[in-house]
């Protein structure tokens, strides 16, 4: 196994290769970087929850069937938990973006389900339709939403949902 | 013999740097030390740093903004020291795993500790993501997306922790949770792991030689001073990054999540932790037999118990009735094998019990310490040259009989560390006019302590020591791997040299039998 003798030979040798080590991690700590968007791209955003409508409307019960129960159980209304899909379908420009239903979550199907969808777009003037239905018991869609829409470079516009408001966008929060 | 394609090229990395760190401060011999030294430059520089640090979502950018320009030259470097030396943290423990790797020290009775190792890493990692968070610019919000994609790519999130970060969720409270991971979570959650890493090792060391530990904070502290560490522009959640200049030691898979589906990149990382947690498995090699402890020759004396590197031996209290207060144990599933132990037993003598079988304390059953006698007694009596010099190397070293000639032959022991001085005095004793003892490269044992302990032993700073009858101008101990053939056989010719000058040394043979079995 051999070592330099002379020490200032090794000394420089040392320092070459400390500086190798700081080089590497120099370069990696940074380079090569990362392009995410190019200089015309902006970003379309989905992204809500909600939670569909009951698959099955509430419905009185009888009399009879109130005096069958116990009656600290007596409740008026019969209302069985299990939501409806959220399907949703989005347009940009005419061209479909994104199409999806999505079931409820849960053991009994009756949570709310989480949309997030997120797409690079050309950055500009754009045509934005949206439709979604929320319920098994209305054929076709019950909430939409068509607008034209301007977004700067590396925007992102927030697509989301208000129950009482329907389809809101945002072009950007802080 | 040739080496595997990995090792020879671990084998030329480390010949470079012994060039000029020599064995001592070689960095490649001590990357685990190194480990450790780099960890607590990062947690003083990290603990320095949460003293001026705004743990808030508006805080906390504008802090770290004051830290690195207004007051550069304390907190700024402190901040860049933080940062590099986590990166090296990186270069280091991969560089462990290439070294454990390309030696074959990761599979058989060492599972364990490579196993345990795979998730340390990635604890070191993911500590480091948690770190870049806290900056809050626009790389930290890259890091917190991804990280929200990857979550919600996991069956139990579905989808909720990414809309926090473009619907306004992201709160304070959320920045102190992880705050509160990367200061004290994470940290104690590594230094358990790296307890169990190192759990089946004895004598184990956490500081690296202080020339090259100060070596390496200098190089830091001038890549700090030459480029400080710096940050983005501060997190928007309105828009997008449109480039990051990301830290490749620790976010290398954010990347990915722009052209793959997060459950893709799940499977590549989950992927490759299980490939490298099951290389023992897929890469088998047996271990040779356990070490025996043969209770008739053991005084329960406990040098074996300090000797042992991978804490198999226990000692305890005697079972057998004797009149010793201890005996040894020795653990199947812990013992590596090597019979450094059988090297340290004083009873492995090889001058006792001249006539009939040597038996000691502890042996190893394939290659006992009277075989270990018989071979060097064949070798030198088989040998007709003018000097007669043995050679004694071990399994993972220099193949010594390589070096096999007319005056000079070669032995191979599982470990130079099993060869008992006694032995190499016997040698000596029985026509050797020297000894050369070539073990591992100095401070890379295969099994950790084989050729220090040899070192130590016939320098008498260890017991067994060699006795200070046996000639020290005949004895040479060497460590030398495959690619040093070379200057071994520079050294094994001034070491013919010199044993030509001495007078010859004083053969048993040559001495009358009365006398010898006196000497005996």
């Amino acid at each position: 196994m051999t070592e330099i003798n002379s020490k200032p030979v090794r000394i420089l040798l040392q320092a070459f290769n400390y500086g190798l080590f700081m080089a590497l991690i120099w370069y990696f700590a940074s380079a090569p970087s990362v392009r995410i968007l190019d200089d015309d791209e902006a970003v379309i955003t989905i992204a809500f929850a909600h939670a569909g409508q009951l698959r099955e409307p509430c419905r009185r019960l009888s009399q009879q069937e109130l005096d069958e129960l116990a009656p600290n159980m007596r409740k008026p209304e019969d209302c069985p938990r299990q939501r409806s899909p959220v399907t949703i379908e989005a347009w940009l420009d005419g061209e479909p973006f994104y199409s999806a239903s999505l079931p409820p979550p849960g053991l009994f199907g009756d949570g709310g389900v989480d949309v997030f969808h997120s797409a690079k777009i050309t950055a500009g003037t754009h045509r934005l339709s949206l439709r979604m239905n929320d319920s098994v018991r209305i054929e076709g869609f019950n909430h939409g939403l068509e607008r034209e829409v301007r977004v700067d470079p590396a925007q992102i516009l927030l697509v989301g949902f208000q129950s009482e408001r329907g389809f809101v966008l945002k072009d950007g929060l802080k | 013999m040739l080496v595997n394609p990995v090792k020879r090229a671990y084998l030329a990395l480390e010949s470079w740097f012994n060039l000029s760190f020599g064995s001592e401060w070689n960095p490649l011999y001590h990357l685990g030390t190194l480990s450790f030294f780099l960890f607590w430059v990062v947690l003083v520089s990290g603990i320095y740093l949460f003293i001026p640090f705004h743990g808030s979502l508006d805080g906390a950018h504008a802090s770290i903004e004051y830290m690195t320009h207004q007051q550069w030259y304390a907190a700024g470097v402190m901040r860049s020291l933080h940062r590099y030396a986590s990166d090296a943290v990186i270069v280091t423990v991969l560089l462990h795993l290439f070294k454990e790797f390309a030696s074959g020290r990761y599979r058989g009775f060492r599972w364990f500790s490579w196993v345990t190792g795979i998730p340390t890493l990635w604890m070191v990692v993911t500590l480091g993501i948690t770190g870049y968070w806290l900056v809050w610019d626009e790389m930290a919000q890259f890091v917190a997306v991804g990280s929200a994609r990857l979550m919600d790519a996991l069956p139990i999130f579905s989808g909720a922790m990414t809309r926090n970060f473009v619907s306004g969720g992201m709160t304070d409270r959320f920045f102190i949770l992880i705050e509160f991971l990367h200061l004290l979570g994470q940290p104690l959650l590594l230094v358990f792991m790296l307890w169990l890493h190192v759990k089946r090792m004895s004598n184990v060391n956490i500081n690296p030689p202080r020339g090259l530990a100060a070596g390496t904070f200098a190089a830091l502290l001038a890549l700090s001073l030459y480029e400080p560490a710096t940050s983005h522009a501060p997190a928007n959640l309105a828009r997008v990054p449109q480039e990051i200049h990301i830290d490749w030691f620790y976010l290398n898979v954010y990347p990915l999540l722009e052209l793959w589906p997060a459950q893709q990149v799940w499977m590549l990382t989950i992927g490759v932790t299980l490939l490298l947690m099951m290389t023992p498995w897929l890469l088998p090699k047996k271990d040779g037999a356990k070490a025996v402890v043969d209770l008739e020759h053991c005084n329960g004396c406990g040098i074996c118990f300090e000797d042992c590197p991978f804490d198999a031996i226990t000692l305890q209290a005697r079972s057998d009735g004797a009149r010793y207060d201890h005996e040894v144990a020795v653990d199947p599933a812990l013992c590596g094998a090597c019979g450094i132990c059988a090297g340290s037993c004083p009873a492995s003598n090889p001058f006792r019990m001249p006539r009939g079988e040597l038996k000691t304390g502890i042996d190893m059953p394939q290659l006992p310490v009277d075989e270990m006698r018989r071979r060097v007694r064949e070798t030198l009596d088989s040998m007709l040259g003018e000097l007669k010099i043995l050679l004694i190397g071990c399994e993972h070293g220099l193949n010594v009989e390589r070096l096999d000639g007319d005056e000079v032959r070669g032995i191979r022991l599982i470990c130079s560390g099993m060869l008992p001085p006694t032995l190499v005095e016997y040698a000596l004793k029985h026509g050797a006019d020297g000894v050369m003892v070539v073990g591992c490269r100095q401070n890379d044992c295969y099994f950790r302590f084989g050729n220090r302990w040899t070192r130590m032993r016939f320098a008498g700073e260890r017991k067994p020591i060699l006795r200070a009858r046996a000639e020290r101008e005949r004895i040479l101990i060497h460590g030398a791997a495959e690619p040093d053939i070379g200057a071994i056989e520079d050294d094994l010719a001034g070491f013919r040299e010199r044993l030509r000058e001495l007078k010859p040394a004083e053969a048993v043979s040559s001495v009358s039998p009365e006398t010898r079995r006196a000497r005996d």
